[in-house]
């Protein structure tokens, strides 16, 4: 896939009604594209969403589920094979968002057009392998997807609610609860010991004994291997990724509506430490990640953590902006 | 639209539903006409699980286009919070079985999610198992596990068993589905015969006699627990009439009757709500896009499979009816293929009246006042959903080899 020099000035157009900067230019063409009207075209409150990697594990589960949501009113679905399958497909489903499907790097420029929010995926794990062992196939893709001379800080979002999900469901278990009343904060990374589960700070106020603090630790962490292995060789976690991409995805719809107080674990550009990125809780508003929160109180066993977390962390980051400079 | 009419409309055997002043029974999932107060699942188009404890936008901008249009049955269905059901998907790893049971996982109604197939279950129970969303999951692997991840269960649905590819009918599935699908509801009337038994593995117009039949030799056959799910087929229709009309998807809700397959499947689109007219070329080619939904899937996937993502989105929006009857909501409508006395065919799909003992009314309304279109497509259809019909009656009754 080969991108020429004028992509940055292509992107730049694509994702130009989300840019204040450029809005004065849009505005003299046509008065009406102030960057409230870019919002729902075709008359319909609602936001634009693409899903790249559509015909995957994960991105046929998250376009059925981005599908059911009444804040979606357009739905790109992007694949390099089997695109019009799932369009057809999710196209049948009787809810307002409207679906289209591409397929193909040629079409990807038309997918992203417009677009309010895109969810890029990749190739799953096979056990034995690290995320890390991922890397170049993904990193590759996502390169492609994102190229671009128009990063915005606020607009780049890891996605770790799976972690955060998970965290919350081994939480609920431990302690007997319904696991949609836990809430477990996780900063850090998105894999192995870079996930940091703050046991100290779960709501409702719990503790922990060290056993069960280091039981909990660890399955979260290794919750991602845990399916791996249970799927033996059929795939990663796809199900459960889709859902916490989903629920990540409608909390960001929400801050772009403007809703107050939307506050979500997010792997982002961040000075909390000094790493480069690092995950804590984030409040999503219009613009983005609007607001990053610090740790907060950590106790002793937390304190560890992110000492050992930011070293692997430092190293992944950094072999991404290698890749990247290449 | 006067609510007598709806009254007198229906066949039943116990009570006349309480005068309402909603308008002829909706087929659709009707979750939102009921209040209360903490987290909600509003049907099938939203889960308040998706966003956390926190009120839902999902629920919201439905409860918000939805009200004004819907009025409530006499007496308020209360969620209640501590419902809890159990459910078995049957065919669980499967490209229906796997989005289904994310989405069954994601109803707050289920205490217990069982999930069964021959291979793989084990990896998609610990992947749904991490969603923090309250039921349990638990897998079976195997005809041996079968009986167990049958007992005590409410609802018990079936998607298992091969899909088509480009150039086959449904009935070409009839081969190996009609002795999975024989297999497992045999389980069934062993383990749960109480259950509400779902039915999904095609052809559904030979699948659901060879569960009757089954049943029946076990001595268990109640009519009322028996469904041909086709709920699929309405979606379609209300998303086509939707597109072709310029409607409003929420507002839109077509009948659809007969059976599952090609010209079995009749939309009545002249009793399409909201009302509107159609020419007679948009009823024909309507009918036939809806009729052919199905194909256009198959192509579209090019060998790849048929439709599971809007087959696991009808399927849940079912499960999730019967959960709703089962909890005591009196106001469940949908359309399915049950056993019926609507015409003479022992089986017909229709819309139904769900209650807690499973079909409580059949809605004859749906068979009076029907086009000329509408007359002539029934009387064409009746000869092959009867050979269908009999084709599974007579698979089911073979002597065993």
């Amino acid at each position: 896939m080969e991108f020429r020099g004028d992509a940055s000035q292509r992107i730049a157009m694509i994702s130009a009604h989300l840019q204040p900067s450029f809005t004065s230019q849009m505005e003299e063409k046509n008065s009406v594209m102030g960057r409230e009207n870019c919002r729902g075209k075709g008359g319909k409150a609602g936001f634009k969403v693409a899903i790249l990697g559509a015909a995957g594990g994960i991105g046929q589960s998250l376009s059925l589920l981005m599908k059911m949501n009444p804040l979606v009113s357009l739905l790109h679905l992007y694949d390099v094979v089997n695109a019009p399958g799932v369009t057809a497909d999710v196209s049948h489903m009787d809810t307002g968002a409207v679906v289209r499907g591409f397929l193909g790097a040629k079409q990807l420029e038309d997918a992203l057009t417009g677009m309010d929010l895109v969810i890029p995926a990749g190739v799953p794990r096979k056990p034995g392998m690290t995320r890390d062992d991922l890397f170049k196939i993904n990193a590759g893709i996502v390169k492609t997807l994102c190229e671009a001379g128009t990063y915005d800080p606020k607009k780049l979002l890891g996605v770790t609610t799976l972690d955060v999900a998970r965290a919350n469901t081994f939480v609920a278990e431990v302690l007997g609860l319904d696991p949609r009343e836990v809430d477990v904060p996780v900063v850090g990374g998105h894999a192995g010991v870079t996930i940091l589960p703050l046991l100290s700070q779960v709501k409702p106020p719990s503790s922990f004994t060290p056993s069960e603090t280091e039981y909990l630790t660890n399955r979260i962490q290794n919750g991602g291997t845990e399916v791996v292995e249970a799927k033996a060789g059929a795939g990663s976690a796809t199900l459960s990724m889709a859902y916490a991409a989903a629920k990540f995805a409608d909390a960001c719809l929400r801050g772009l509506r403007g809703d107050a107080n939307v506050v979500e674990c997010s792997f982002v550009a961040s000075q909390v430490t000094e790493l480069p990125f690092f995950a804590t809780k984030v409040r999503l508003g219009r613009t983005g990640a609007e607001e990053v929160y610090q740790l907060g109180p950590l106790n002793e066993y937390e304190r560890v953590g992110p000492e050992k977390a930011k070293e692997e962390l430092a190293g992944s980051i950094q072999k991404g902006v290698d890749f990247i400079r290449k | 639209m006067a609510a007598t009419s709806a009254a007198s409309s229906i066949s039943i055997g116990s009570t006349v539903p309480r005068a309402t002043s909603s308008s002829l029974p909706q087929s659709r999932a009707q979750a939102v006409n009921f209040n209360y107060s903490l987290p909600r699942f509003t049907a099938l188009r939203s889960s308040t699980l998706l966003s956390g404890p926190e009120s839902s936008s999902f629920a919201k901008s439905l409860r918000g286009s939805v009200t004004k249009s819907q009025s409530t049955s006499t007496k308020p269905y209360g969620l209640n919070i501590n419902a809890s059901y159990k459910v078995a998907v049957l065919g669980a790893a499967g490209g229906i079985g796997q989005p289904l049971s994310l989405l069954i996982k994601m109803s707050p109604l289920v205490s217990t999610l069982h999930l069964y197939d021959i291979a793989n279950v084990k990896g998609v129970a610990a992947d749904l198992s991490h969603c923090n969303t309250p039921s349990q999951v638990r897998d079976f692997t195997g005809p041996a596990e079968l009986a167990d991840c049958l007992k005590d269960v409410n609802v018990v649905v079936i998607p298992a068993g091969v899909p088509r590819k480009p150039g086959m009918t449904r009935d070409d599935l009839f081969n190996i589905n009609a002795g999975i699908v024989k297999t497992l509801v045999e389980a069934v009337a062993d383990n749960c015969p109480n259950a509400f038994i779902h039915i999904i593995s095609n052809p559904v117009n030979s699948t659901v006699p060879i569960a009757a039949e089954v049943l029946k030799k076990k001595g268990v056959y109640d009519p009322k627990k028996l469904f041909g799910v086709t709920t699929l087929d309405v979606v379609r229709a209300n998303t086509f009439v939707s597109q072709k009309k310029n409607l409003k998807l929420i507002d839109v809700d077509v009948p659809v009757i007969g059976g599952h397959a090609g010209i079995t499947i009749l939309p009545l689109l002249s009793k399409t709500k909201p009302s509107v007219s159609f020419t007679d070329e948009e009823i024909e080619k309507l009918t036939l896009r809806i009729q052919n939904a199905g194909t256009e899937v198959v192509d579209a996937k090019a060998g790849a499979g048929s439709a599971t993502l809007s087959m696991a989105y009808a399927a849940a929006r079912f499960v999730e009816s019967s959960l709703r009857a089962l909890d005591g909501d009196g106001d469940v409508y949908e359309c399915s293929f049950v056993d019926s006395t609507l015409t003479d065919l022992p089986f017909f799909a229709s819309r139904i009246k769900i209650g807690r003992n499973g079909v409580e009314a059949v809605i004859e309304s749906d068979l009076q006042g029907l086009t000329e279109y509408e007359q002539k497509a029934l009387e064409a259809l009746k000869p092959e959903l009867k050979a269908s019909i009999e084709k599974g009656v007579a698979f089911a009754n073979k002597p065993a080899n």
